[in-house]
């Protein structure tokens, strides 16, 4: 998985706080976002023989089955790998699919042991599809900023700007963990405005392209505050669990938008 | 019909169910779960004033529709859409025989459309073809997460998928209602992608696909092969809702798909009974896109409202409209 969730500064020191902080290194590949800030950890309980027990909890029952599996086993392989823990124990609550996920994170079946006759090949197709999502999002952030910033700047003079060019701000950070997880360079010299691949766009498709990927970024915004939403009318006592999402273009509002 | 500041809207709801979730009708736990997750929606997006008990948003009846939708709810015209989930509900989700026997009293106000699932194969195109002639269908509703057997979802461009599609072509069934949901086979893709639909609508153009919730999650995924088949439309099901609670997350939509697409692909519904039409429709009639994002999206015009809130459907369905609520140029395909 990709590891760019903030650096979380706080030294942790029992259990229980070290397996949040490797939780925190979980995201939902959907909306780009750890699942502790998203409310998904429900509980996580360490008792005296150093055995884990997680649970996790969904904005609905009904949320897909792919990825509720992935971010369970995720979470499942970062506690299992931190030093000193005994038996580690994930659930997910209250999903169609519970049963059928609990008994194949207990047995660590894997994917296709899990979902049997479903499961063609693996989910790295999948995952690789959201990384690449993420990018076209944070990219787009990034010099959406710039443009407002720079008023001279045009769209079609995107082309040639290097990830040096863009300022020090929590965009630019964020797109730079984003191409590094896709294996995409992070030199200053590399130009911002490129594909999946890493190959930068012709000048002329730029606006398009921008346009694009700008589609791509309301879409995760939408989908990350309706999924914080929904969680928290599924589960009252979510609220004190989700930390408010860094960016999200869908509320730069100057009166703030009802919540339920 | 809806009147606000000396302009008249035709109004058609293009999404509408009659279901059924009692427990008495659940088959199973995920009857349940899948009805909450609906309840969960409606209290999540709607004004507070709009808020249903439990209780009857588990069965509301065709009286209270009729209510909901014509007598307070400014609709003109009704398209139901039933999602069977025969795996989950005893006699569907969508009650066919109750919503049809409606749409007969009152044809002038309510179009059935079917469902299908490919899955069940030559059997099922049999059983398409009396529906085709018993129901008088102009469209169907194909919801590509139905549980059947040991597979959870099928794709629009599978042989199967195609061979329904031949037969709806051949039975005049052109408007084809694609709703994605979270299972698909096999698991290891995206089940909201809609590759397939654009596969599906490249080799049938005479058939228009509307793709309900106009793609969400995957809103981008849905503009780029709407922007590129003229024959795949949006349908605003659970995208409306949004210009209650999130305005500009709202504006934000609908001035992508005005973008990518164009006015004449988008089709209001309310997605009843998830959300009533009469609120929806007098927001979206007030509806502006807000001043400082205007420089992204240009403001939406009153003929665009129109166009959206009926004339496109209406145009799809071949469903009359009094001239005096016609443009002087027809919208639609």
């Amino acid at each position: 998985m990709a590891a760019h969730a903030p650096a979380r500064e706080k030294r942790a020191t029992t259990l229980e706080e070290r397996a949040r902080q490797a939780l925190a290194e979980v995201l939902d590949p959907e909306l780009d976002e750890p699942i502790t800030d998203l409310g998904f950890v429900r509980s996580v309980e360490a008792d005296g023989d150093h055995r884990l027990t997680v649970h996790l909890r969904l904005p609905t029952s009904f949320c897909a089955p792919n990825f509720a599996y992935l971010m369970a086993s995720d979470a499942k392989d970062v506690l299992t790998a931190l030093p000193g823990v005994g038996t580690v124990t994930v659930l997910l609550d209250d999903h169609h699919d519970s049963d059928l996920i609990n008994r194949g994170l207990a047995a660590d079946a894997g994917y296709r042991g899990t979902f049997g006759a479903e499961a063609d090949n693996d989910l790295e197709e999948l995952r690789l599809i959201f990384r690449r999502k993420a990018h076209a999002a944070a990219m787009e952030r990034a010099l959406t900023a710039l443009l407002r910033q720079d008023a001279s700047l045009t769209e079609e003079r995107l082309h040639g700007i290097v990830l040096g060019d863009l300022p020090s701000t929590e965009a630019t950070r964020a797109l730079l963990q984003r191409r590094e997880a896709l294996g995409l360079g992070t030199s200053p010299s590399d130009p911002v405005m490129v594909d999946d691949h890493g190959l930068p766009y012709q000048a002329g498709e730029i606006p398009l392209r921008l346009r694009f990927a700008r589609s791509v970024r309301l879409s995760i915004d939408g989908n990350a505050h309706f999924c914080r939403a929904l969680l928290r009318t599924r589960y009252p006592d979510a609220a004190q669990d989700q930390s408010p999402r860094q960016e999200d273009s869908t509320l730069i509002t100057p009166e703030k938008e009802h919540t339920p | 019909m809806y009147a606000k500041d000396g302009e008249n809207y035709f109004i058609v709801d293009a999404h509408v169910a009659l279901w059924d979730a009692r427990p008495s009708n659940q088959l199973n736990i995920h009857g349940k779960q899948f009805i909450d997750c609906f309840y969960d929606y409606h209290r999540n997006l709607s004004p507070e004033a709009e808020l249903w008990p439990y209780e009857d948003f588990l069965y509301y009846g065709g009286r209270r529709l009729m209510k909901d939708l014509f007598d307070d709810g400014h609709v003109d015209h009704a398209i139901f859409q039933p999602a069977h989930l025969g795996a989950f509900f005893d006699s569907g989700f969508g009650q066919a025989e109750e919503a049809f026997a409606l749409a007969q009293q009152h044809p002038d106000r309510l179009t059935y459309n079917h469902c299908w699932d490919p899955r069940l194969e030559q059997k099922g195109i049999e059983q398409l073809r009396r529906d085709a002639a018993r129901f008088g269908l102009k469209g169907a509703k194909l919801y590509t997460a139905e549980w059947h057997g040991d597979s959870r979802g099928y794709k629009l461009d599978d042989t199967w998928s195609y061979r329904y599609l031949e037969a709806a072509q051949e039975l005049g069934i052109k408007n084809i209602h694609i709703h994605k949901g979270p299972t698909i086979r096999p698991l290891d893709r995206d089940a909201f992608d809609v590759a397939d639909v654009d596969k599906a609508a490249s080799d049938f153009p005479e058939l228009n696909f509307v793709v309900e919730h106009c793609g969400l999650p995957r809103l981008e995924d849905f503009c780029w092969i709407a922007t590129q088949e003229p024959n795949v439309h949006a349908g605003l099901a659970v995208a409306m809702p949004f210009i209650h609670r999130r305005p500009r997350y709202f504006a934000q939509i609908l001035g992508e798909l005005l973008f990518w697409l164009d006015e004449n692909r988008i089709q209001f519904s309310s997605d009843y009974a998830l959300w009533t039409p009469r609120w929806l429709i007098e927001k979206f009639v007030d509806f502006q896109i807000p001043e400082d994002m205007q420089g992204e999206y240009p403001p939406i015009t009153v003929e665009q409202k129109k166009k959206i809130l009926g004339l496109n459907a209406a145009a799809l369905y071949d469903i009359p409209v009094p001239a005096e609520l016609a443009l002087a140029q027809p919208a639609g395909v």
